[in-house]
């Protein structure tokens, strides 16, 4: 009995303890992100001050702006300022569209999220049960398959697999919409609520719309899915492979359990438990992905958003962007830390 | 007695033959893995490749034809092989002189993050303590970063270029070296041989370096070259955007992004690059995946 209530209070304890540590490192990461993305600013070579007033601008205005900006302060407490203003939201406005940088981020935002969620979506469907099939048929020519495939996936610039992409299925078989999101005509057909296209379209029954922005997104979302689909069944494979080797597999196969239910129940959902960190983090490479992919699909997100203001030099829009996806990017690196803790029993008792 | 009878001998009877046929071993399990030896002959091309440059194209890289007769030409014209651009370059020569940048990105991020990551992790597994808490951290801050974000965030910072490229890409890439050589400097730090060279008088960095440096590097080799399909994807990625190689180079995502206005008539300017770039990350993958195989037991299933 009393046992049992302290080794409760140590499992407490430890807990704790991983938790307060796992918030040190988030805090640790977040402060090293706004940390580099400030320098970046700093080292920057557009001059800030020009940028504001123009170079036409008579030196008096020049130095009145430079104060006000507190370019003539030290280093750190520049760093200060501007984590003041980043915490309330200020990103400062961009140059290009002459919005405050929040508002932008937040219109091209859903683009990014409806992409990646439609990628990984496939990616975890296709990949999956890949992983497992290559699993069950392991050193023959269904695992080398999959092999294949995935080494392809790592190998193939994405930027070029959406071209050809392009070229065949919309120019060539015109079987898919080009680029963009939805074609003009449907474009005021229905009210973007959320700006996923998908839902909107179809929570408002615009049935129309919703198959010209699946034709829209299908094609990226593959080609994304695909990269994502060669990760998740290579790690899928090793997974289950480890599983399948496991004592338990042997006894539940000794008492007779069919074969199928052995690989796709027993095996699959202690193999889950690892999996989902990978699907987490390999939804984080998605956000990644998309810089190259919006490019050649001209799908107006963050990626598309970002590499505009990189090639006009929107320094701003560069930093508001890298640290909004760089935080999402950790945020989903420490989910999937919090659900591997959660949902494997071993982990959770701290051995 | 034969090369190959002394080499697998059981008993050699000198520490060279027993490293030469240690060596040989190795080569032999590497050699059974036809997949790896394809990996490695597409690298040794792509090194062959780029050094005779200058020999094995047929015309000039930068400078084009005749642009009345020879822009755009298709795949399998009479002396373009590969067909020429909207500037009249023949583009089998702009792919084989794009083999160096290539070659040179790859070995440069190479040169530069390695022995970041070895020095950051061999330091933080050998002191330990408080030294090993600030560097893990550190790495693993850097870690979290999306890596072609940073890097895009570097070179718009830096400028474009294929050297600020480089840097971007070299500052993103050391971490993962750094867990590894931290791991591998845990397993050894406490054996007997370095106790007893530090009972020699042998310092820290000296023990480091000479001992524990050297025994890191099989396995941070294997996963420098893992990532090599990795940088190269990237570099050209940054190339793709504008933010890699500057025209007139013929760095090869730079080369389909100019392809790219001309993708629905004239699909070979852009196709063709990215092929080249799809065979050589695909040696260094296949390569890294079979070196992984031979050299790495703990890999071995």
């Amino acid at each position: 009995m009393t046992t049992l209530t302290q080794n409760r209070g140590r499992r407490g304890a430890l807990w704790l303890r991983r938790a307060v540590g796992l918030l040190a490192t988030v805090a640790a990461t977040f402060f090293g992100l706004l940390l580099v993305t400030f320098l970046i600013g700093r080292i920057v070579p557009v001059d800030p001050v020009l940028a504001v007033v123009g170079d036409r601008a008579p030196q008096s205005v020049y130095d009145k702006v430079f104060h006000e900006l507190g370019l003539d302060r030290p280093l750190w407490e520049q760093f200060w300022m501007w984590l003041q203003k980043v915490a309330t939201g200020d990103f400062g406005t961009s140059f290009l569209t002459k919005k405050p940088i929040v508002e932008d981020i937040r219109r091209v935002f859903p683009a990014t999220l409806e992409l990646a969620t439609v990628s990984i979506i496939i990616g975890t469907l296709v990949g999956v049960p890949a992983g497992v099939w290559a699993a069950v048929r392991q050193g023959r020519w269904a695992d080398q398959l999959v092999r294949v495939l995935g080494l392809v996936g790592y190998s193939a610039p994405i930027f070029w697999l959406g071209l050809l992409g392009l070229l065949i299925f919309y120019a060539k078989l015109g079987v898919v919409a080009g680029p963009g999101r939805i074609d003009i005509a449907y474009e005021y057909s229905f009210t973007p609520e959320t700006g996923l296209y998908l839902w909107d379209t179809a929570r408002q029954g615009a049935w129309d719309a919703f198959g010209n922005a699946f034709s829209h997104i299908i094609l990226p979302a593959s080609l994304l899915g695909y990269f994502s689909m060669a990760y998740i069944s290579r790690m899928t494979r090793s997974f289950m492979l480890a599983e399948l080797g496991q004592e338990y597999i042997v006894t539940a196969r000794v008492k007779g359990v069919p074969e199928w239910r052995i690989v796709w129940v027993h095996a699959l959902r202690n193999a889950a438990v690892p999996l989902v960190t990978v699907i987490a983090l390999s939804y984080a490479g998605l956000l990644e992905g998309s810089v190259l992919t919006e490019t050649v699909f001209a799908w107006p997100g963050l990626g598309q958003y970002l590499t505009n203001s990189l090639q006009n030099a929107d320094m701003n829009a560069v930093l508001g962007g890298t640290l909004v996806i760089g935080a999402i990017f950790v945020g989903l690196n420490l989910l999937s830390d919090l659900l591997y803790s959660m949902l494997d029993a071993r982990v959770r008792r701290g051995s | 007695m034969t090369t190959r009878a002394w080499l697998l001998s059981e008993q050699p009877a000198s520490r060279r033959q027993a490293r030469l046929g240690q060596a040989y071993r190795t080569w032999l399990a590497f050699r059974g893995n036809w997949l790896a030896m394809v990996g490695l002959a597409i690298v040794v091309a792509l090194v062959i490749v780029a050094a005779l440059a200058d020999v094995l194209a047929p015309y000039n890289p930068i400078l084009g034809q005749d642009l009345n007769t020879t822009r755009l030409l298709p795949p399998l014209s009479p002396g373009h092989l590969l067909g020429t651009d909207d500037l009249a370059r023949d583009i089998l020569s702009r792919l084989i002189h794009g083999t160096r940048l290539t070659l040179m990105v790859v070995v440069l991020v190479a040169l530069i993050a390695t022995p970041i990551g070895l020095l950051v992790g061999t330091t933080a597994g050998y002191f330990g303590g408080w030294i090993d808490t600030v560097l893990m951290r550190l790495t693993d801050i850097v870690l979290a970063f999306p890596r072609l974000i940073l890097a895009l965030a570097f070179v718009a910072a830096l400028g474009p270029g294929i050297e600020n490229a480089v840097i971007a890409i070299a500052i993103t890439s050391w971490p993962p070296y750094a867990r590894l050589a931290r791991a591998e400097t845990l397993t050894v730090r406490n054996s007997d041989f370095i106790a007893a060279t530090r009972l020699q008088g042998a310092s820290s960095a000296r023990i480091i370096w000479k001992h524990i440096v050297p025994l890191c590097m099989s396995s941070v080799i294997i996963r420098v070259t893992l990532d090599m399909a990795g940088i190269i994807l990237t570099a050209a990625g940054l190339g793709f955007l504008g933010l890699g190689a500057q025209p007139p180079q013929p760095e090869w995502g730079a080369m389909i992004a100019g392809g790219r206005r001309f993708l629905i008539d004239q699909w070979w300017v852009a196709t063709m690059p990215g092929i080249a770039i799809f065979i050589v990350s695909l040696g260094f993958n296949l390569l890294g995946d079979g070196l992984r195989d031979v050299l790495d037991p703990k890999g071995r299933k």
